[in-house]
């Protein structure tokens, strides 16, 4: 019966949207502590703190932090070391 | 002036007068965490105590618990806005446990089981400012509110009470923890409304 104390990373949706003009739920991050790469949508987010901390599966370090003032917001990504998005063709001339 | 916005869980807002600003009172005691919670065995427990020079100050948990110890009821102020008032723990006073240990630092970095930081002046844990406790409300501190201990420093932002309190490190420049590296506040006074960078 009790709740797991965090969600999928598909809540990072909304709050990222506001800060990237990508769409991020399709793309892939890699762990900076264990190297797994994975989808962002399987990142635990802990969510019921003063900022979002997403955590890596795989070893459950942090990945990504927004904090999100009124009127500012941090991004700490120093725990990916990379995000891959689809994009669409590069046109060749 | 006299704005609040509802914390993160929304919840009915009780306006009091010995409220620091944008804050509402919970009868609640919400579960705020960063991560997984840490279980760890009082027989594998232990504070320590490192000051700038790497010496070091161990306490196990029986020689933290044969320590005086202090029964403060304080008010509490989270900066997600909830704040609870009166709440009544005991623990060992920081006086207690910077009694003999020689220093020249004027910060503190609070680490803890997990691998959670927080950051103040050295001078916030001294003069019956602070404590590390272990009873909250007259029973064992559960898990998932801090215990086996946590730091307890009510005159700053609960951020500052660092949960699962592993140890204390003296430096001698200030070295912002897991929140203050992320926008919040360096120092966190409730009454001044310092709940981000720059406030
Ligand atoms: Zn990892």
């Amino acid at each position: 019966m009790t709740a797991l104390p965090y969600v999928d990373g598909n809540m990072l949706d909304g709050p990222l949207g506001e800060v990237f003009a990508l769409d991020l739920s399709s793309a892939t991050a890699r762990c900076a502590h264990c190297g797994t790469p994975g989808p962002v949508a399987g990142l635990r987010v802990y969510s019921h703190a003063p900022g979002l901390v997403g955590r890596c599966p795989t070893c459950i370090e942090v990945m990504v932090r927004l904090v999100r003032a009124p009127d500012r917001a941090w991004l700490d990504l120093r725990g990916t070391t990379f995000l891959q998005f689809p994009m669409p063709p590069e046109r060749t001339p | 002036m006299g704005i609040v916005t509802p914390g993160f869980q929304g919840r009915p807002r009780v306006e009091a007068p010995d409220l620091p600003p944008g804050q509402y009172l919970t009868p609640d005691f919400p579960v705020l965490s960063a991560g997984p919670t840490p279980r760890v065995p009082r027989e594998q427990w232990e504070f320590v105590i490192s000051t700038e020079t790497g010496t070091e100050h161990r306490w196990s948990w029986d020689e933290m618990m044969a320590l005086p110890q202090e029964t403060p009821t304080v008010d509490i102020h989270c900066v997600t806005r909830w704040s609870k008032l009166g709440t009544t723990w005991r623990g060992v006073s920081l006086d207690t446990l910077l009694d003999g240990v020689e220093t020249a630092a004027d910060y503190a970095l609070t680490h803890s089981y997990g691998g959670y930081t927080t950051n103040l002046p050295l001078e916030d844990l001294r003069d019956g400012q602070a404590w590390l406790v272990h009873t909250y409300d007259g029973d064992d501190l559960p898990a998932e509110h801090g215990g086996p201990a946590r730091l307890l420093v009510p005159h700053l932002y609960f951020w500052k009470s660092a949960k699962w309190a592993r140890g204390i490190h003296l430096t001698v420049e200030d070295t912002p923890g897991f929140w203050e590296t992320a926008g919040y506040h360096d120092y966190g006074d409730p009454w001044r409304e310092q709940r981000y960078q720059g406030d």
